[in-house]
């Protein structure tokens, strides 16, 4: 049986390598800045003490005054996994880092997000619409589409 | 070739024809002297009486339609299981003729829409439907398939197969029957089996 790890130790593990990084935590995951997400992933993915080298999943959560993207991050070796999330407050305009250069997986999740919850993930290499057709209008994920 | 061998027998006289031929007019004559041949009712054999009969171009070209229907595969979503139950040796619409399942458009006539429909997957089952051969009809299996379901306000699902191909029998259910499916099979049947086939028939008069 996977093991979840503790958000909190991790949040710890993540304060000790990154001093001047500011992150929540909560009890079920970490909660990062969009600024931050590339280097912590990275420290999460290629860490030997970390080593969730696997991305189950990302999804994308409408919460109205922010969207939440979530990373679920799972380690092969250890048997253990872990709950990342990133918060993008910017409704118009939502950008987060992609995350395609540590895992290729990342990329059908990402442009699936792209085309139902509206966000762009800068760095992308091929961030195009991936389930809706070329002229869609809205995005259908988004609590305010009707 | 032919010719020219069928215009030697003909050049040829056979100075024995004139006797043959009074030969065998003389046999006849002395054979109907004693009888003459009845209708042939009356001595026709019974194994031939039962194998021709008389119809119309109508009627057979409908019941060959009607009896070897084939399906192509068009089955988007989960209707496709109760189709495959249908299918299966329990309910086994081999017994309609219509087992036959045919992965190309060109080789069936029968489209049974097997599930929700979204639009992103819309053109792709027109251009199946267009591929398939005249004639050709449509069944479409589930209240997906009949008004879009409980989907039919979606942004993402065709409230119903009529608004992209012309539909001939409507089976509601989520999902319906396999007794359901093979009721609608009939009634698409007898649909054909009323149908006029459109053959132009040279009349004596006008040859």
């Amino acid at each position: 049986m996977t093991v979840a790890l503790s958000s909190r130790e991790v949040a710890a593990n993540i304060k000790s390598k990154f001093p001047d990084m500011t992150l929540e935590v909560t009890d079920q995951a970490v909660i990062v800045q969009s600024k931050d997400l590339p280097a912590v992933a990275d420290y999460l993915k290629n860490s030997p003490e970390m080593d969730l080298s696997y991305l189950t999943d990302i999804t994308a959560v409408d919460y109205y005054h922010y969207f939440e993207v979530v990373y679920r991050l799972n380690s092969i070796n250890k048997n253990t996994s872990l709950v990342l999330k990133c918060r993008c407050y910017n409704r118009e305009n939502p950008e987060i880092p992609s995350l395609t250069s540590l895992w290729r997986g990342a990329d059908f999740m990402e442009r699936e997000i792209f085309d139902l919850m509206g966000i762009r993930f800068t760095g992308h290499y091929n961030l195009q619409r991936l389930v809706l057709w070329e002229g869609f209008n809205g995005y259908p994920l988004r609590k305010d589409y009707l | 070739m032919e010719i020219e061998k069928y215009s030697e027998i003909c050049a040829g006289t056979d100075p024995n024809v004139a006797l043959t031929e009074g030969a065998e007019i003389e046999a006849l004559k002395n054979a109907s002297a004693t009888t003459v041949i009845s209708d042939p009712d009356q001595w026709l054999d019974e194994e031939i009486k039962r194998n021709v009969f008389l119809t119309t171009f109508d009627w057979v070209i409908d019941w060959a339609r009607r009896s070897s229907l084939w399906p192509v595969v068009c089955f988007p979503a989960c209707c496709a299981f109760e189709f495959i139950a249908t299918a299966g040796p329990r309910y086994d619409i081999s017994r309609f003729g219509m087992e036959i399942m045919r992965a190309s458009p060109r080789q069936s006539d029968l489209m049974i829409t097997a599930g929700t429909l979204t639009w992103k997957m819309a053109p792709q089952v027109k251009r199946i439907y267009d591929q398939m051969a005249e004639p050709k009809w449509v069944i479409a299996m589930g209240t997906c398939a009949c008004s879009g379901g409980i989907f039919s306000n979606s942004y993402s699902v065709v409230p119903g197969y009529n608004h992209i191909i012309p539909v001939d029998v409507y089976i509601p259910g989520c999902p319906p029957r396999p007794e359901s499916l093979i009721h609608g099979i009939q009634m698409l049947q007898e649909k054909i089996a009323r149908e006029r086939v459109n053959i132009k028939i040279p009349s004596l008069k006008e040859g």
